[in-house]
């Protein structure tokens, strides 16, 4: 069980977030009103997705560098699981943007960059499909993936600032400082961080650990 | 002293403004307690949601110490 605490911690931050996140007081906002507490579960889909594509981007290079098959596998289950978190990211963002935005999908430069960063992850997975022989499919598409990194860290995080957006925290302003966040709120939105990140961390393991199981199961039977 | 009556006037007509202001919020579900069925039902997903990953866990554990 020693291994497991970061799981358990995952958990437990989780579950604390749905309690506090409906229970905790939130600053009374017009506009925004009782739908502020999506900040505790919309965000955190994000930050998941960035940190399991940063470890993708990590594994590429690991890849590249030292040419063992399995830095291969965990970049590919990274940018699975991190595209399964962009997607419900966008999901739950069009539900609350329908509610204080007017409209599901309202033009932000945010949205469509992240849309696009998405769809970049997407021909990623695309790519590996297409290619048959295992060296090169893993080879050609960890330096796609070492390229769409930056690209979608420029996308999410810097072009979206340059112009006005919907978004807090973007249109000039320096992120996180801005956000309409009270001490009330940050007790509940750091470890609905926390917590996410690490549930997304958790099943990315686990689909990495089939893989490799599936990997060893091919290599016996071929 | 026109201009400090007419600027007083102004501020009480601001105040009165702002308190009017109100943010419609889910006072009503938080009063009847209404609330905490929805944080159960919540809690009861969530926790279902993480056994379940456990149980997968587990699972995986069991199969890779067949190889």
């Amino acid at each position: 069980m020693h291994k497991n605490w970061w799981k358990i911690l995952g958990a437990v931050c989780v579950l604390y977030t749905v309690i506090g996140g409906l229970l905790i007081q939130v600053p009374t906002l017009p506009i925004l009103h009782e739908s502020i507490r999506n900040l505790y579960f919309h965000v955190p889909m994000w930050f998941s997705m960035i940190v399991l594509f940063t470890v993708a981007f990590i594994n590429s290079i690991k890849y590249l560098s030292s040419g063992n098959e399995n830095d291969d596998l965990m970049a590919v289950e990274s940018v699975n699981t991190g595209i399964i978190f962009g997607f419900i990211g966008l999901a739950s963002g069009m539900i609350w943007a329908n509610f204080t935005w007017g409209a599901p999908w309202p033009n932000d430069p945010k949205l469509n960059s992240a849309a696009i960063a998405t769809l970049m992850y997407l021909a990623y997975i695309v790519l590996r499909g297409s290619i048959e022989e295992e060296q090169k499919r893993a080879k050609i598409s960890a330096v796609y993936n070492i390229f769409s990194y930056p690209v979608m860290v420029v996308l999410i995080f810097v072009l979206p600032r340059l112009t006005d957006s919907l978004h807090p925290g973007n249109g000039g302003n320096p992120g996180f400082g801005t956000y309409d966040l009270d001490n009330h709120m940050r007790m509940v939105f750091y470890p609905a961080v926390l917590g996410w990140i690490l549930i997304g961390i958790w099943i990315m393991s686990m689909r990495y650990r089939i893989r490799l199981i599936e990997n060893k199961r091919n290599h016996i039977h071929s | 002293m026109k201009k400090l009556v007419s600027l007083f006037c102004l501020f009480i007509i601001s105040v009165t403004a702002f308190a009017q202001d109100k943010v419609e919020m889910a006072d009503e579900l938080r009063s009847s307690g209404k609330i905490y069925v929805v944080v159960a039902v919540m809690l009861l997903l969530f926790t279902a949601f993480i056994v379940y990953l456990f149980t997968i866990d587990k699972r995986i554990k069991k199969i890779e110490k067949e190889k």
